[in-house]
């Protein structure tokens, strides 16, 4: 995790929170209002209650504030509503019906507000990490980055939509319940709010001890849950190797860590859940003790006794519950600060005064020497080569001897530092060319594909939208994938990817050569890109190929000698070092590393050649 | 996404089929049922203190029997206390147990199912059948079967009191119960719908990200940034529109819920409040009707919410249970799991060594999957120490061969003989525990690159494992690694690249020593150089070992004692390097292609 500087877009969580929540503010706002007029209507109930039990059926007078003692005498005065108790009982209904309605717009209110934020975390996040730089990938792992894009998106999604919200919903119930009963028998609610802060510490008690329980035990699971994956995924070989046993011992050990540790919880739980129904239970006896006494001593008429056993009811889960809320957000904590982590990450940028130049010219590598970042050891070493525009060049390397990286540094997928050497095209360092132009004038083939779910018709087209049908089957037909693709039920519209079919390697590889073809750039890269298709394929795609790119600046890269021979001129690296150039006869003549692939690559066919010749 | 989940049905066939895995802990659950039936019927008694209190003492204005009063209480709250302590820990265990149960069951029924179901199933789909489907039905058994149990029994308590004390009354109220059941029946429906739909649009923005993610060097290269972003936002915006619409609904819902509450409650006041001024009622009743009608909505509630939630779950058993009836379509016979033992009982006792002679007698075969036959009466001899590769297109069907071998699949027709005797005669981990396998693509488990390499041989010491690696030249992939043996390798093998990857796999199977050796197309991803290396290494390998090589590059197969050449799924030329380039067939023809010898011109 990086160290906060100075230079960070977002420098507290409160920052980003905000930023987040720029739009859905409003209805939160809102919401909070309804919130407020929920809980009030809800304490005016057993107000009306109470007045009936005492006056309409007792016979109490009626002890009301000035304003509604008025509306009662125009109503017919207390004796009317004595010989029609209806009218009461409406008026309960009719006010229930007020926090109904309050209560769904409460609901309405928070969940869009809810919505916006979530739409907005989402929106913002994948917006921004489809512009981080290349090398960001590489330092971060992938299932953390999409844990942190899903989970703590939802983290902190409820945090402000459901934790925030309870807490303020129950600290605006507790204020005017404790009035309300303070407004009728500061005993009584003294017997009931004294418990409050108890039950409160409790459970906030015990949730800061579990909490980290609940943690390892997520861990467990995790761990589980890999062992499963692994299995499943390396099925082949724990059956090739006949290793049943270890796997089933492996996971049912495990399955009894987590088991165990889940069952430890739920114990713990369970006390804590019994103990809580104790502090309440006493409370309610609390409540209706006092209650009882001071009616007995007629400090109290029977409906204020029934009216405070209600606001005590009301306040009991909300308080229970407060402890676990106030714990789970101060996760919300963790979350913004992993979400910061990502959106404090600088974007690509183009240099200032970036231009957009012709693609067409020499690409010229001078002096290039590179790096990883923390790789003790260079990928690259001093190299440099001219690509003279419209020519084939071949790159010969074996395993980790730095051909990908020079593609790499040519998309500018990442920085080179201008003392490491400089990129031109056309003599124009790429350092200075806007990055969009320059992805945009390169074709490239990677050796991994990665294909989108989405349809084969879509992933040919996917960079060139406006790409016809006939475009597309062009391509597909250069590739040599257009008959697979036939063969398909759905054809172009079958699906890959996760949640499609499964494409061979080499059927990937043939896919990616169409949707590169499809671009018609200047300048098109075949990065091992044949690697996993066989021979005859390989030789038809070729010989397609050679018509299709047309003036294109072609740069082959394969450690296989006939897909490189034919290049107009070939670079051997070896261990990051250009150590050999030349056409492939130069080559063969000058006796090194390219004339070893040469003869390893062609000696069966000598030695069958041989006995052809005997027989 | 499957039919079945389409249509909401209401239906509960699938819980019948889940009883023999609570059988284990029947007496627990029987005990949790007493246990929460009775506590919620204590809950419903509460407000009948209140009646006491108001009638009694209030309107008596007498404190006698306030100590027995209190007492009774107290009494009744703490063993109240005890009884859900005791019921919610048995219901947690009952839960974790059945939990732990099916994982076990279903992962050790995975480890004998054949390739064919594996070649049918996604990982993620079998992955979920093991981790959630069993977790769904953990929470069945426990916590939703509970609600049952708390809310009827709750509701069957006030039911019980209502009748006792004031019956009129209560059949007023009681007619309101069915109404607000069909209301409710009707927006769980609804919202169980939204629900879906939501899980659906969920799964496919984190698909999203995983795209984005994963691909972000292609999305780069393409500079397809933009419409990514745009696509990505019309899900977002489809979820917003969708959640927006399912808030609504619940809002609705819940609203007329509580409006329903406010409407028993007049209706108590109503006819009570009569009542109670004809002297008909006392006071105390009627606050215990009070009590009720605000209580008694929501236990229906729950019951409805958990039938959905039940509903939901008949999908997930289905599977489960699919997943459990599923049969390996090789299986060792009972007699063979007699005398040899099965996957994870072996009887080494009785296991005779492998000698090497394979013999596929007029096998015909066909994927159990597919309808075409791939081989149809072949015949094929390899004795003991022999070395047999098998070339072709990508596609063509290298793999078959070598995938009845290894009893990954049986021949539809005739029979494998394994020094002489049917492979069926001995059962399959016998095989396994023979065969070394490397594949093309290869699989490390996470864990240190020490614990994967015994993976095949748990007891090889240091030394051992540091001479196999040397043998198939992967010494240099140690050197790159920080902590030597001891490094970690990642989850499958993610911190190394896929030719080092093969390159530890390649010395796995070494390790384990094994009679017949397998490679499958092993070193597609390592360079020629490294390549020829191991060239040399497997031909010291397979010295003494019956070998089976499937290859695309021909020229590392040149020496073996028999090519089979595969076209389209079948064998169509066989024999010697020198013998097939002789016949100048489609060997010859693939051979050439793949050599120069088209390129003249270069000459």
């Amino acid at each position: 995790m990086s160290n906060p500087s100075n230079n960070d877009r977002f420098k507290t969580n409160r920052q980003l929170l905000l930023y987040f929540l720029h739009g859905a503010l409003p209805f939160f706002g809102l919401s909070a209002c309804f919130a407020a007029l929920v809980s009030l209507f809800d304490m005016v109930s057993p107000k009306i209650i109470s007045f009936m039990v005492d006056s309409v059926i007792g016979e109490e007078a009626p002890a009301l504030p000035g304003p509604l003692t008025a509306l009662l005498a125009r109503a017919g005065g207390i004796e009317a509503l004595r010989q029609q108790p209806l009218r009461v009982a409406i008026l309960v209904a009719a006010v229930g019906a007020l926090a109904a309605l309050c209560r769904y717009f409460f609901r309405a209110c928070n969940a869009r507000g809810a919505e916006k934020l979530t739409r907005r975390m989402r929106d913002e996040l994948f917006g921004h990490i489809l512009y981080l730089p290349y090398a960001w990938f590489g330092e971060n792992s992938i299932g953390d980055i999409i844990q942190r894009c899903t989970s703590d998106v939802e983290t902190i999604k409820r945090f402000v939509a459901q934790q925030l919200t309870m807490l303020v919903r129950t600290i605006i119930l507790i204020v005017l319940a404790v009035g309300f009963m303070a407004g009728i028998n500061t005993k009584v609610m003294l017997a009931s709010t004294l418990f409050i802060p108890v039950i409160i510490g409790y459970s906030l008690f015990f949730h800061v001890r579990v909490g980290a329980a609940f943690e390892k035990a997520d861990i467990e699971e995790g761990k589980l849950s890999t062992i499963a994956q692994e299995n499943l995924t390396g099925v082949r070989v724990v059956r090739a190797f006949g290793r049943e046993i270890y796997e089933r011992e492996r996971f049912a050990k495990q399955n009894d860590v987590y088991t165990g540790f889940w069952v430890h919880l739920i114990r713990l739980l369970s006390f804590f859940w019994a103990s809580g129904d104790v502090l309440t239970g006493m409370q309610n006896l609390a409540v209706l003790l006092t209650g009882a006494v001071l009616c007995v001593r007629n400090e109290l008429t029977p409906g204020n006794y029934i009216a405070l056993v209600s606001y005590n009811l009301m306040l009991t889960w909300p308080v229970r519950m407060l402890g676990r809320v106030i714990t789970e957000m101060s996760k919300a904590g963790i979350s913004l600060e992993r979400l910061r982590y990502i959106m404090n990450a600088e974007e690509e940028k183009d240099r200032e005064g970036a231009e957009e130049p012709p693609m067409t010219g020499d690409i010229c590598f001078s002096h290039v020497s590179f790096a990883y970042k923390g790789s003790p050891s260079p990928v690259l070493t001093d190299v440099s080569f001219t690509i003279p525009a419209g020519k084939t060049v071949g790159i010969l390397g074996g395993t980790g001897s730095g051909k990908s990286t020079l593609m790499y540094l040519l998309e500018h997928l990442y920085d080179l530092p201008p003392e490491n050497g400089k990129i031109t095209v056309g003599g124009h360092d790429i350092a200075g060319i806007r990055l969009s132009h320059l992805r945009r004038n390169i074709g490239i083939v990677l050796q991994e594909p990665f294909l989108f779910s989405r349809t084969l018709k879509e992933n040919i087209g996917i960079a060139r939208e406006d790409g016809s049908m006939e475009e597309i089957r062009r391509a597909a037909v250069i590739a040599s994938i257009d008959e697979t693709i036939a063969s398909f039920s759905d054809g172009y519209e079958t699906s890959v990817g996760e949640r499609g079919m499964t494409l061979s390697g080499g059927q990937k590889q043939r896919t990616a050569i169409a949707q590169m073809l499809i671009r018609q750039t200047p300048i098109m890269i075949f990065d091992d890109s044949l690697s996993a298709v066989d021979a005859e394929t390989d030789l038809r795609i070729r010989q397609a190929l050679k018509s299709a790119t047309g003036d294109a600046t072609v740069i082959l890269i394969s450690h296989r000698i006939t897909t490189l021979m034919q290049a107009d001129q070939i670079l051997v690296l070896e261990n990051g070092r250009l150590i050999e150039q030349g056409t492939h006869r130069e080559l063969l003549a000058k006796n090194g590393l390219y004339r070893k692939n040469y003869d390893l690559q062609t000696a069966g066919l000598e030695e069958g050649g041989g006995d052809d010749a005997e027989g | 996404m499957p039919k079945a989940e389409e249509n909401v049905k209401l239906r509960f066939f699938g819980i019948p089929k889940l009883l023999p895995y609570v059988r284990p802990y029947r007496r627990m659950i029987l005990l949790m049922i007493a246990l929460g039936g009775l506590s919620s019927a204590i809950d419903a008694l509460y407000p009948l203190f209140n009646r006491y209190a108001l009638d009694h003492f209030v309107g008596g204005r007498t404190l006698t029997g306030l100590i027995p009063f209190v007492a009774g209480y107290v009494a009744l709250v703490l063993g109240q206390t005890v009884i859900n302590y005791k019921s919610t820990y048995d219901c947690g265990k009952v839960e974790m147990y059945v939990n732990r149960d099916l994982r076990n069951l279903s992962f050790d029924h995975l480890q004998t199912l054949s390739f064919s179901y594996y070649n049918q199933n996604s990982v993620g789909y079998i992955h979920a059948r093991v981790m959630s489907d069993t977790g769904l039905i953990g929470d069945l058994v426990s916590w939703r079967m509970m609600n049952f149990i708390w809310n009827g029994s709750y509701l069957l308590g006030i039911l019980v009191v209502m009748l006792l004390i004031d019956a009129g009354l209560a059949m007023r109220i009681l007619l309101l119960v069915p109404v607000a059941a069909v209301l409710m029946t009707w927006f769980q429906k609804k919202l169980l719908g939204f629900n879906r739909r939501i899980r659906e649009i969920n799964s496919r923005i984190t698909g999203d990200y995983n795209e984005g993610i994963t691909g972000s060097r292609t999305i780069k290269v393409l500079g397809v940034e933009k419409k990514m972003i745009r696509d990505f936002k019309d899900d977002t915006g489809e979820m917003y529109h969708t959640s927006i619409r399912e808030a609504h609904f619940s809002a609705l819902f819940i609203s007329l819920v509580t409006m329903m509450s406010s409407l028993v409650l007049s209706l108590v006041l109503w006819r009570g409040g009569l009542l109670t001024r004809e002297g008909l009622m006392r006071i105390g009743t009627l606050s215990v009707f009070m009590s009720y009608a605000l209580e008694m909505l929501e236990p229906v509630q729950n019951i409805i919410e958990t039938l959905s939630a039940v509903f939901a779950i008949q999908v997930n058993i289905e599977r489960f249970t699919k997943l459990l009836a599923v049969e390996s379509d090789v299986a060792d016979t009972p007699e063979v799991i007699e005398r040899y033992g099965d996957s994870f009982h072996p009887r080494k006792e009785n296991w005779e060594e492998l000698y090497g002679d394979i013999e596929f007698r007029d096998v015909s075969f066909r994927y159990p999957d597919g309808d075409e036959f791939v081989l149809r009466h072949f015949d094929l001899t390899v004795p003991k120490g022999r070395n047999v590769a098998i070339v072709g297109e990508t596609g063509a069907g290298k793999s078959t061969l070598v995938n009845l071998l290894c009893r990954f699949y049986e021949p539809t027709e005739g029979k494998l003989l394994i020094d002489g005797r049917d492979a069926r005669e001995r059962s399959q981990l016998w095989l396994h525990s023979h065969i070394g396998y490397v594949l093309q693509t290869p699989h490390l488990f996470s864990g240190t690159v020490r614990d994967n390499l015994r993976y095949g041989k748990p007891d090889a010491t240091d030394e051992e494992i540091l001479q196999a690696l040397r043998l198939v030249s992967a010494e240099q992939v140690l050197n790159r690694m920080e902590d030597g043996l001891d490094s970690e390798v990642g989850e499958g093998g993610e911190l190394l690249s896929t030719g080092e990857k093969q390159l530890l796999s390649f010395a796995r199977a070494i390790l384990a020593d094994p009679r017949i050796l397998v490679l499958d197309e092993a070193t597609s991803s390592i360079d020629t150089v490294t390549e020829k290396a191991i060239q040399n290494a497997i031909s010291t390998v397979i010295e003494g070992r019956t070998s089976f090589i499937i290859a695309h590059r021909l020229s590392t197969i040149v020496n073996a004692d028999l090519i089979l050449v595969v076209r389209d799924g079948k064998i169509i030329e066989r024999g010697k390097h020198a013998e097939l380039m002789r016949q100048k067939g489609y060997y010859r023809q693939l051979y050439e292609q793949q050599l120069i010898i088209e390129n003249e011109e270069a000459f």
